[in-house]
């Protein structure tokens, strides 16, 4: 044991004798260690010829996976093992330099950049301010096409919707939404007909439309006639972060986002009663047209989905 | 016979070293490597197992860069609507983009193809935690002191770097919950202040959804990003290599010297094994862990959304806090501050990584420790760093658990409500638990003589009388550290004002 203390005092590899002690393997019993590692290596050569056969054959996912990882496994674990208990043992040595320059090489390198170069700017002043002045406007002029070629304005894009007075609801397998279609407490997402297909209808104009009775049903003052037979429309898009608000939870009449649990009070214009969102979901005036099909009387009144800047 | 002969004066020919030593002589007149490359070999690497952890971020790396390659081929970033026709009867005729039936096909028609794309998957979420691990390991440590500071700096990036790659490989396959995590990021560039709907706009060109964004997010994921990381990560493999590794106190160990194993042959058979091991790993998950089925999720719709959306873990924290931070919008003079996004999802992470990334120059502004430091800290002696440390690792594991509110609701049959109020004090007051708590302890393992390191054996011999002595085994190496020259007491940072004046640990007054 005294041995073995003794030669943990690390030293400088280089220039040690082929019998130093430190350059014997770490392990006590080498030879064992060398057979477990042939097992290892033995063990993971199999497994990676069986990856060339099951990867020759098709054979399953996950047998392609069990070769393959478990080859590089058994052979990782060999070279490892190898590594740590028959190479030499050390500890090594190394003494570190330190980093810094003397003084002199200092003020020579800063004096190259400062007097020489520096010199060589200071005595040419015009040349140097127009060559800055050209890679400068360069600068700002190339971040021209990043502005104009990436994509479109906004311009006032994100107020509207593709809902027109008049326009038809529709389900996503293109059927108008008759007054009779849904029982109450029934729930169907419904885009302006001829965006059911479209990612922008589906991303932009989906709309939940809800029966909540079979009156109409006034969510707020000044939406009287918004809501026939019992018909509610509201924006689908979350207030908060733009996700479909998809649960409709029918006994507390709350429609709930699944993404971050804002929860919006259906038979009080949406406005949100729990979680992040801000805002109260647009609702979309409906009316019902002399054959019986739900129809919206205009767009929303206000901006759908998360806020921005520029909305009011 | 003469068979042998002539091998033998070839041999001779070539020199003691033979036909390597005669390459190594012809590249080294051109280009004289001998002495630099003698000196690589013999570099010394400490050897601890934590230093392990970063190696395991590299090798994941690797194996991202392996699997990606495979996937590329296959792969189309699309988001034409085609018909799926493949072999997944479920999607069997429905309307889908390219993305998703490309990802769908090369999961089922490829060979090998789903064992690659989930080693992908599962290498990047190996990927960011060896690295938040590995960042963790160098704080507590004390190794991102002079003159490492650049390299905590270059390292920080590169987790930032790793997250947003993550971010964008995930959302390639244009699957149904993905597709919800783009439109939430498109949400969060409309939050910014006065640009957000422009750079919304330009990063998508258009509205959301558009038919840029996939090949864009392409683009970034597969060359852009990538290159980035990529030449970071030699930097910082260079500054490595160039400021030496730093190591823990021990037997002839000084902050002038590294002790370890070399280079070659004993570190690279260590580390190029560890390379299949982390490789292994990955692939067993590969094959047995199923990761990410797009398949079950669906094509993304923006009006279809499923029950738990949870994105990959490392972006949990973000999830968790828009989750938990109250609904407040500010509206003024026409125009809107959407804080309930702003603050979580832009504000909060600027903050949380540039203060990580200046974390150095903060810790020197309490300290005034300028000094270079090669030889590491225990935690516990560290109580102030440690503490602070762990108070920002608990708010943020406690924002993570914030991204699951619902499930913890439905789970533990509680309200939602009740859930999210919880969430929101947790992650108020954890930092403050957490600091005095963690101070505390180091304080106690301070004054506990022995306190982390391993207990040694008893060992009891008979000696040719039948007496039993028993006598204690020789301490571990690594643990006799502290009580020996010529190691340096660590300068506490709550006691700055009493340094060991031989500890050749220079103050500068300011």
């Amino acid at each position: 044991m005294s041995e073995s203390i003794e030669h943990r005092t690390p030293v400088e590899i280089a220039g040690l004798a082929a019998d130093d002690p430190h350059l014997q393997p770490a392990a006590r019993n080498p030879l064992l260690v060398e057979r477990v590692i042939a097992v290892l290596f033995l063990v993971g050569l199999i497994l990676v010829v069986g990856f060339g056969y099951c990867y020759w054959v098709d054979a399953a996912a996950w047998t392609l996976g069990a070769t393959m990882g478990g080859g590089l496994f058994f052979l990782g674990l060999g070279l490892v093992a190898w590594g740590k208990y028959l190479m030499p043992r050390g500890p090594f040595v190394e003494q570190r330099h330190e980093m810094a320059s003397d003084q002199e090489t200092r003020d020579a390198f800063a004096a190259a950049i400062v007097e020489r170069g520096g010199g060589v700017i200071k005595r040419r002043k015009l040349l140097g301010g127009l060559l800055g002045g050209g890679l400068g406007a360069f600068g700002v002029v190339a971040i021209f096409p990043l502005l104009r070629s990436l994509g479109p304005l906004p311009k006032d894009t994100l107020f509207h919707t593709d809902w027109r007075p008049g326009s038809y609801l529709v389900g996503i397998d293109g059927r108008r939404v008759h007054v009779g279609d849904l029982a109450v407490g029934s729930l169907l997402t419904v885009y302006p007909e001829g965006t059911e297909y479209t990612d922008r209808g589906q991303a932009v104009d989906q709309t939940v439309l809800i029966r909540i009775s079979n009156e109409n049903f006034v969510t707020q003052k000044g939406r009287e006639s918004w809501g026939p037979h019992g018909y509610l429309a509201y924006s689908k898009v979350c207030t908060h972060l733009g996700c479909p608000v998809g649960l409709y939870e029918q006994q507390l009449q709350l429609l709930v986002c699944p993404c971050h649990q804002s929860m919006f009070d259906v038979t009080n214009g949406a406005i949100p009663n729990f979680g992040p969102a801000p805002r109260p979901l647009p609702q979309l005036p409906l009316y019902v047209d002399s054959a019986g099909y739900l129809r919206s009387q205009s767009d929303y009144h206000t901006a759908i989905g998360p806020g921005f800047w520029e909305r009011s | 016979m003469s068979d042998v002969t002539t091998r033998r004066a070839k041999k001779t020919a070539q020199g003691p070293y033979g036909a390597v030593g005669k390459a190594l002589g012809e590249l080294d007149d051109r280009l004289g490597v001998a002495k630099g490359g003698r000196t690589f070999l013999d570099k010394v690497f400490p050897d601890h197992w934590s230093f392990m952890l970063g190696e395991i971020a590299l090798y994941s790396f690797v194996v991202l860069l392996v699997t990606g390659v495979f996937l590329t081929l296959y792969y189309i970033p699309s988001q034409a609507i085609v018909t799926y026709r493949g072999s997944y009867l479920p999607l069997y005729g429905q309307h889908v983009t390219e993305a998703f039936a490309s990802s769908v096909n090369l999961s089922f028609a490829v060979r090998a193809g789903l064992l690659m794309r989930q080693m992908h998957h599962w290498a990047t979420d190996i990927f960011v935690g060896a690295i938040v691990v590995h960042m963790a390991r160098v704080f507590f440590t004390g190794a991102f002191r002079r003159p490492r500071e650049l390299n905590w700096t270059i390292g920080t990036t590169l987790l930032i770097l790793a997250i947003v790659n993550g971010f964008l490989g995930y959302s390639l396959p244009d699957d149904l919950v993905s597709g919800t995590g783009i439109r939430i990021a498109y949400s969060i560039l409309l939050s910014v202040p006065l640009v957000g709907t422009y750079l919304a706009f330009f990063i998508f060109g258009g509205n959301f959804p558009g038919t840029d964004i996939i090949p864009r997010f392409f683009i970034l994921h597969v060359l852009i990003v990538p290159g980035i990381i990529i030449t970071l990560v030699t930097v910082h493999m260079i500054l490595l290599v160039r400021q030496k590794h730093t190591q823990f106190p021990g037997e002839g160990r000084t902050e002038k010297n590294v002790v370890g194993a070399p280079m070659f042959p004993v570190f690279m058979a260590k580390t190029t094994g560890f390379l299949f091991l982390v490789a292994g790993v990955i692939a067993l998950l590969g094959a047995f862990a199923q990761i990410n089925p797009i398949w079950q999720f669906g094509p993304y719709d923006a009006s279809r959304i499923s029950y738990a959306v949870q994105p990959d873990w490392y972006m949990g924290f973000l999830d968790g806090a828009l989750r938990i931070f109250p609904a407040w919008s500010f509206h003024s003079f026409g125009y809107t501050i959407p804080l309930e996004v702003t603050i979580p999802a832009v504000i909060f992470p600027g903050l949380l990584f540039n203060v990580i990334m200046i974390w150095p120059a903060i810790e020197r502004r309490f300290t005034k420790d300028y000094a270079e430091h090669n030889l590491l800290d225990r935690p516990s002696n560290r109580p102030k760093r440690t503490a602070a440390g762990v108070a920002v690792l608990a708010f943020v594991a406690m924002l993570f658990i914030a991204s699951s509110t619902d499930v913890i609701a439905n789970f533990f049959h509680v309200s939602l409500n009740t859930v999210l109020w919880a969430m929101r004090v947790l992650v108020l007051i954890s930092p403050f638990i957490a600091y005095p708590l963690t101070y505390r302890i180091c304080k106690e393992m301070q004054g506990v003589r022995g306190a982390g390191k391993r207990k040694t054996a008893n060992v009891v011999t008979r000696t040719v009388e039948g007496e039993y002595v028993a006598e204690p085994a020789p301490a571990y190496v690594d643990d006799v550290a502290d009580d020996l020259e010529p190691t340096e007491v660590p300068r506490f940072i709550d006691e700055p004002e009493a340094p060991a004046p031989e500890s050749g640990v220079r103050i500068i007054e300011r």
